[in-house]
């Protein structure tokens, strides 16, 4: 008995000093960003131009960090193999964060003040992005961000510094929300992840259903990481609703949709999900998934010129096509690259000048720098999960929600910018 | 709907929730009832049950070969790890083998993600048992679920005939009580030992396969359920069988029961349940108080 007891305090024991060093390291880090003192790093001005690319090898978003690493080697092998930038290689540093927010922060760091790179991109979630942006903002290195967040690209986080090639919670909900309003019934019902990405899903399509008047019927939120979703399912199906949206992701998307499917609601409602990914479907298999719909930022048996290029590329490369993530390090990495080479230069003013209002098709239609915000404007796709011929052909494109002339996009103001001028927020003066 | 079917609805899920508990809590508290080896590498044999039923399935294409099998197979598993790892630790202090099997269980999740991958692997119940049943005509109950409930309870059952009705299930008992003196009686114990070990991995086992179509099946999948598992033999008792049933069904219930009043909680409720348990009955439900003592 008393061993019993033992092993549980010591297991709250290690939390506890967890907690405790986390805290430190934060208020830490407070203090000094509170002193500025924080050294600049002058860039190397010869070698390699070496990029950082902290990801979460390990931990539940593992398989998407993967692909987000064999997006970006392939945007540092093709500018290799074109000359470089500024007639530099370029070289690529990735490093496991383990999807904690201060592991994130401290790998930033040591990649800034130690390996001192002059550029940073990777990361997945939003709270890591922001730890990441953070150090990024504090050194003075461009940032480009690869996985969904609302925050990063509004004040008080973004800065001239900042890039986000991906979707975000808002798009993604406006864009799904837009094609579900239109196709299935108006009683919504939302199954929400108890932390940011859960709620600002849940919120986005809120405020588009209000659009098309749509009724909301009822919302539970679960914990983070929550693997049975048993005792979830008679409440939503006593509420009736028209359609469910799944706002998990990951290992939660792959289980709830597993267990909604046993407990019989697809024969009662359509299952939505804002992000749906070929990983998680193919770890779910094609029997739970099977008609749940879902948004997209790419899939690769998109008929589109650049897409079949990126796709044949990758196939080549790594044996299997890319998902969504290995599309966003793809471009984003691209985009910073290229960007460098059209300044000339590493001045982070004169990148921002070479990105910003710029047009580009990497990988899966036009898409566009936004100069207030630097936030990439792009379609939405959405997706239905079929039963396939081939292993990786697990979906059907059921439709295109057009990006075009910011219609998916939060307003200038409405994320803290001027709409008539390029964000200059969060410059350091040399 | 009304509130009184919501609530019945909900018992059930709350019970077949309990029975994934009952199953794993029935091997962890078996091992240290008699051999009083804390196994912190069981989630990670449940985890490896799991990859043991994928893997037949994906090769024999039958999911009752994968059933028989993964109990098989970490059963065997279990013999080896009592007789290489587990013996040579016996007689010194409780904190020698749970340090081991703590090692254990990372170079167990180490070897499935460098062979399986780190990614989920789909795993469908079978063809039989995929259809939901309809239940009172409000509810749907997948059948499954519905399966695992009644092979649970035939588990239960089988394995209280074992330990009641026949003369290795009375060695273990006595075992259990007094060691020193059934060894007196001139019987070897090590070969008890050895026996219950692969018992309770192949219990482990078997209820990794049989999460496997509920869950998804990644490398930790293991590790959270042993936090939780830990919980139920704690409430019910450390190494009391009738304690390891009745709490596991406690904490599928009280678990249901909270996400239908209060979501947010849900995940915490088993360990306030273990609190005001523990404060009202130090050792447990069924627990002998000093054994560890």
């Amino acid at each position: 008995m008393a061993e019993g007891k033992k092993g549980k305090v010591s297991q709250s024991g290690i939390d506890r000093r967890t907690f405790i060093k986390t805290t430190g390291i934060v208020t830490g880090s407070v203090l000094l960003g509170g002193f500025h003192f924080v050294p600049r790093v002058s860039a190397q001005e010869t070698g390699p131009i070496k990029v950082g690319f902290p990801i979460p090898l390990t931990g539940p978003y593992g398989t998407e960090a993967k692909d987000q690493q064999a997006g970006a080697e392939m945007a540092v092998a093709e500018i290799n193999a074109s000359g470089g930038v500024l007639g530099r290689k370029v070289e690529l540093l990735v490093r496991d964060d383990k999807l904690k927010a201060d592991e994130a922060a401290r790998r930033a760091k040591e990649l800034i003040e130690g390996e001192k790179v002059h550029l940073m991109s990777g990361v997945l979630s939003a709270s890591n992005q922001l730890a990441v942006n953070e150090q990024c903002k504090l050194h003075g290195v461009p940032f480009m961000s690869i996985s969904q967040a609302n925050e990063i690209t509004m004040r008080p986080d973004n800065s001239i510094y900042t890039y986000h090639e991906a979707l975000d919670p808002h798009q993604t909900t406006q864009a799904v929300g837009e094609h579900v309003a239109k196709k299935f019934g108006k009683r919504w019902y939302f199954l929400t992840s108890d932390y940011a990405y859960g709620w600002q899903m849940t919120d986005g399509f809120r405020r588009k259903g209000k659009e098309f008047k749509a009724l909301d019927v009822g919302e539970t939120k679960h914990p983070l990481g929550t693997s049975d979703y048993s005792s979830y399912m008679p409440r939503i199906l006593s509420a009736k609703p028209d359609v469910l949206f799944i706002n998990n992701f990951g290992k939660d998307q792959i289980n709830a949709v597993k267990q909604a499917t046993d407990f019989g609601l697809k024969k009662k409602m359509q299952i939505v999900c804002p992000i749906l990914l070929m990983s998680s479907r193919m770890g779910g298999g094609h029997a739970p998934f099977d008609g749940v719909i879902g948004g997209g930022s790419f899939y690769w048996e998109m008929d589109h010129p650049s897409s079949k290029k990126f796709v044949a590329a990758f196939q080549k490369m790594h044996g299997r096509p890319p998902i969504d993530y290995a599309g966003y390090a793809y471009s984003g990495v691209m985009e910073l690259l290229s960007g460098v080479n059209r300044a000339k230069s590493l001045d982070p003013e004169a990148l921002a000048a070479a990105i910003e209002g710029r047009s580009y098709d990497n990988y899966k239609g036009k898409q566009w720098w936004r100069p207030c915000d630097h936030q990439s404007q792009q379609d939405v796709f959405i997706v239905k999960s079929k039963k396939g011929k081939g292993e990786y052909d697990v979906f059907q494109l059921v439709a295109t929600v057009s990006g075009e002339k910011e219609r998916l996009l939060r307003t200038c103001t409405e994320v803290g910018q001027d709409p008539n001028k390029p964000i200059r927020s969060g410059l350091i003066k040399k | 709907m009304e509130e009184w079917t919501a609530i019945v609805i909900q018992l059930f899920t709350g019970l077949s929730l309990g029975m994934l508990y009952v199953l794993l809590a029935l091997g962890l508290s078996i091992v240290f009832g008699l051999l009083t080896v804390v196994n912190f590498a069981h989630g990670a044999m449940f985890m490896w049950g799991a990859y043991a039923g994928v893997s037949t399935l994906a090769i024999t294409g039958n999911f009752w070969l994968a059933l028989i099998a993964a109990p098989l197979v970490m059963g065997l598993y279990g013999l080896v790890v009592e007789k290489f790892l587990i013996r040579p630790l016996y007689g010194r202090d409780i904190n020698y083998p749970l340090l081991l099997t703590f090692g254990l269980q990372f170079i167990m999740i180490e070897i499935v993600r460098i062979f399986w991958g780190t990614s989920d692997y789909p795993f469908a119940a079978p063809e039989l048992l995929s259809q939901p049943v309809n239940v009172l005509d409000v509810f749907f109950f997948p059948s499954y679920r519905l399966f695992v409930i009644v092979l649970t309870v035939v588990i239960c059952f089988l394995l209280w005939l074992f330990l009641e009705r026949t003369n290795l299930g009375l060695i273990i008992r006595a075992g259990t009580r007094d060691p020193l003196m059934v060894r007196a009686l001139g019987i070897d114990m090590s070969r008890i030992w050895w026996v219950v070990f692969g018992i309770g991995s192949a219990l482990a086992g078997l209820a990794g396969i049989l999460a496997a179509p509920i869950r998804s099946v990644f490398p930790e999948m293991g590790v959270a359920m042993l936090v939780e598992c830990f919980v139920v033999v704690v409430v019910g008792g450390m190494g009391s069988l009738k304690g390891a049933i009745l709490a596991g069904i406690i904490m599928g219930e009280a678990s249901a029961l909270t996400t239908l009043f209060y979501p947010q909680m849900a995940d915490i409720v088993i360990f306030l349940v273990m609190a005001v348990v523990l404060l009202i009955r130090p050792s447990g439900l069924f627990g002998k108080a000093g054994l560890l003592e």
